[in-house]
């Protein structure tokens, strides 16, 4: 029978829950880099044993650690993400030009077929690749050069925090970037540019159709429909036909369109998930209620998702990279909150189940479908 | 010989318990007992200093002797209490305040 292992990062570590494919009867492990943030965890699609992790501490800086068996065992591999050649600067919060600096990784996305090749989306905002397994890594600096010096950071850092490989052309993949924007190779990660024609952010930058500067939380791809993305913006929650090329937005019926994640069904490309949060005021369910909300025609028409969820003083928040589906036939939904609950529906959403209540708070959640 | 205290985290990346002990070429400076130690257990570069600028990173600190030595240049000599082994040299996480 097949199982599941979701891969949480959390405020205090990484732990490791495993079901089996009925995902009633969950075993946790951890906290694996106890006390440390690991602020995300993510295996390869051609090895699944083989899994990278982003250990950030404000004392030690960053660690990226690397399992070959599972997240039984791990060991610290390179963490030294240079920028390629003089970083340069980009726009700072006194309006002056401030220079590049690493702070940390944000997300690891590892290679359709290699597992020593790994993207890393760092903080400020930069990719970085690594072809040996995560001992060195090099910058794609190509994506800079789309404006970067216009980019400034938001209140939660110039971060680069979404990384979608093409499963259909290996040299197209698309990032995004908080208050900076989205964007796409077709070269291999030679040339960038932003893919933000159709958002609006009136209120947020001062042209609220510039190329970039908007907020990105988060953009998904269904494998098999790799021209159609679907992004939940600061405010909006948009989508696209032709791979960035226009948007149009979708919110719809949404009690609140903003929120951080958003995800795709495993088997049904126009059912999608999103997470409403009250406003970027307040950063926590309307109502104090928490509802998961899925649209089953790829967008406008959502219906709320609440049976096993919290209906009342529920004031968490669940942040862009801490939501993730499974493979299996019956489509398993996770997700992970600040206040330290990982919820699972294996049942598409129509209901849902709290695996652990008390974690520190949940920076990522994601999913292997093991055989 | 010269011994080195590292902080908790510190010793869990680098796999180690209790003091680390280094032997210097050289005069004993900051650099040189920090190159040795990074020499030894490479998984610790860019966790004390940074990459690049060997800069201390801002919430490690250096102590020796009851003497706040993080902010003196790299050049500067150990005490001779920590050259000769008989003090370690303390490699500490700041206090986080709160």
């Amino acid at each position: 029978m097949s199982c599941v292992r979701v891969l949480v990062g959390t405020r205090k570590g990484a732990f490791i829950l495993t079901a089996d494919g009925r995902r009633n009867r969950w075993e946790v492990s951890g906290p694996h880099f106890a006390g440390l943030e690991i602020y995300h965890a993510k295996g390869s699609p051609v090895d699944p044993d083989r899994i990278y992790a982003s250990q950030v501490s404000d004392w030690f800086g960053q660690q990226i650690q690397r399992s070959n068996d599972g997240g039984t065992t791990w060991e610290p591999v390179g963490n030294e993400f240079k920028y390629d050649g003089t970083p340069g600067t980009h726009q700072w919060y006194d309006g002056t030009q401030h220079p590049w600096e690493f702070k940390r990784v944000w997300h690891l996305e590892p290679s359709l077929n290699d597992p020593d090749t790994v993207y890393a989306g760092i903080e400020d905002a930069g990719l970085f690749k690594t072809t040996d397994g995560g001992r060195t890594w090099q910058e794609f600096p190509g994506l800079r050069a789309a404006k970067g010096h216009l980019w400034q950071p938001g209140a939660g850092g110039m971060c680069l925090h979404t990384i979608i490989l093409d499963p259909s052309n290996p040299q197209r993949i698309f990032v995004a970037i908080s208050a900076a924007g989205a964007f796409r190779t077709d070269d291999g990660g030679a040339t960038w540019k932003p893919i933000t024609h159709g958002l609006k952010s009136a209120y947020e930058i001062p042209d609220p159709k510039a190329d970039v500067g908007h907020c990105v939380h988060h953009v998904a791809m269904h494998p098999s429909r790799p021209g159609v993305l679907f992004m939940q913006k600061h405010w909006d929650v948009m989508r696209s036909d032709n791979a960035g090329e226009m948007w149009y937005e979708v919110s719809g019926n949404l009690p609140s369109d903003f929120g951080f994640p958003i995800e795709i069904h495993a088997h049904e490309p126009e059912t999608i998930y999103v997470v409403p949060i009250k406003s970027d005021s307040e950063h926590f369910p309307p109502d104090g209620k928490l509802r998961v909300y899925r649209s089953r025609t790829g967008g406008n028409e959502w219906e709320a998702l609440s049976n096993g969820l919290p209906q009342e003083h529920c004031y968490v928040n669940v942040l862009r990279d801490a939501m993730a589906v499974d493979s299996l036939d019956s489509c398993g939904i996770y997700f992970g909150t600040t206040g330290g609950q990982v919820y699972v529906s294996a049942d598409s959403g129509d209901s849902w189940k709290a695996i652990v209540h008390d974690l520190p708070a949940v920076l990522s959640v994601e999913v292997q479908t093991l055989p | 010989m010269i011994r080195v205290v590292l902080p908790y985290h510190l010793r869990t990346l680098a796999r180690v318990e209790g003091e680390v002990e280094l032997e210097i070429e050289g005069p004993p400076t900051l650099r040189a007992v920090l190159d040795a130690l990074e020499a030894r257990y490479p998984m610790l570069r860019g966790s004390i200093r940074e990459h690049g600028t060997l800069h201390r990173r801002p919430f490690v600190r250096f102590f020796a002797c009851k003497e706040d030595l993080s902010h003196e240049p790299a050049d500067t000599l150990l005490p001779d209490d920590v050259s000769s082994g008989a003090e370690p040299f303390l490699i500490v996480g700041a206090m986080a305040g709160g």
